[in-house]
């Protein structure tokens, strides 16, 4: 996937949330920045909560070896959670546009390209990534999954009227514990803008985001992505986590 | 506005044709009355079958996990020979 138009002036960030992980972490910085952004100025910042194995270590091996101003260490005293992380990251981003990503390889950098592509085709606000659609796709989810996955999209849609396909990235909360969400490719502003204006917590959050960005009027653009599953789970899904969907949409329902 | 504006003026629309259904007995009244039941039943089927219809069409891409264990691999290997430490989990 070759980068198609030389583009000095788009200067990208790419936050980083990290998660659990050092070596897939680093993984993603050499798919990155071996092979994909030879005409593209970018930095990755990585935000990351005082986890405790060795990923600090590893991104600082990064920086030795691309340089102290391609890749941010911005860590955090303790776990704060996913909504500050990004505002914390967002401070010390410089480029024009910023990319979101979970450090572990959910979202791979391969899509990077074709969401800075669809951007530079379409001048979108926000480019975001649905599993939903042909090219897109899932590997690793039984029946049970992609089943809860779908109805929740539909429930969303029916409610939300959101302006993308794919709102419930996040439906990996409900089998692993864990908050995912898709790469989302903004532009600086819109992502400040729409930030400041969300409120909740967790999964949550995500979803806020693409609803707020929608009712702003921004313009919104998808683009099919692969999400693999990395740890087979089998974690159950939770009255508790379907509750708590629930009351997130009746909450964005009510507020958006 | 507020979505929920938008929805609840939907809802109202609604019910007053709904009502100036009833008061103009163009229908059989006893028709007339059982439409919101039919509404929402359709509703229901509607959403079960998107729901469906997406759980079908729900594309998979099992080749995806070999192409993401090659990257990893190769990411390992590459950063190896840099003498990069990543360790292993």
């Amino acid at each position: 996937m070759a980068e198609g138009k030389k583009s000095d002036s788009d200067a990208i960030d790419e936050n980083h949330r990290y998660q659990n992980s050092p070596e897939e972490m680093a993984d993603e910085m050499e798919t990155k920045g071996e092979k994909k952004y030879k005409d593209v100025d970018f930095e990755i910042i990585v935000v990351d909560d005082g986890s405790p194995d060795g990923t600090q270590e590893i991104v600082k091996q990064l920086q030795q070896l691309y340089g102290e101003d391609r890749i941010l260490l911005r860590a955090r005293a303790k776990k704060l959670g996913l909504g500050t992380a990004y505002i914390h990251g967002l401070k010390h981003a410089t480029g024009d546009f910023v990319v979101i990503m979970d450090a572990d390889l959910s979202h791979h950098p391969k899509y990077l390209p074709s969401f800075i592509k669809k951007q530079l085709e379409t001048n979108a606000s926000i480019v975001t990534g649905t599993r939903y659609v042909k090219g897109g796709g899932v590997h690793g989810w039984n029946l049970m999954r992609k089943l809860t996955s779908r109805g929740a999209n539909v429930l969303a849609q029916t409610l939300l009227w959101p302006g993308v396909s794919d709102l419930t990235g996040s439906f990996r909360i409900m089998s692993d514990l864990r908050t995912s969400l898709f790469g989302r490719l903004y532009k600086k502003s819109a992502l400040e803008d729409v930030i400041s204006s969300c409120v909740s917590k967790g999964y949550v959050f995500q979803m806020e985001m693409i609803v707020r960005a929608t009712r702003k009027g921004y313009h919104i653009e998808e683009v099919p992505i692969t999400f693999v599953d990395r740890v087979f789970g089998t974690s159950k899904l939770g009255g508790s986590e379907i509750v708590e969907y629930l009351k997130g949409l009746v909450y964005l329902l009510l507020t958006t | 506005m507020k979505h929920i504006v938008k929805i609840l003026s939907l809802l109202v629309a609604i019910s007053a044709f709904w009502i100036g259904l009833l008061q103009a007995a163009i229908i059989p009244r006893s028709h007339t009355w059982l439409l919101p039941i039919y509404f929402v039943v359709s509703l229901g089927c509607y959403g079960l079958l998107m729901v469906g219809v997406g759980l079908m069409q729900f594309p998979t891409c099992p080749q995806e996990a070999v192409l993401l264990q090659k990257d990893i691999a190769e990411a390992k290997d590459f950063f190896k020979h840099k003498g990069v430490d990543v360790g292993s989990n």
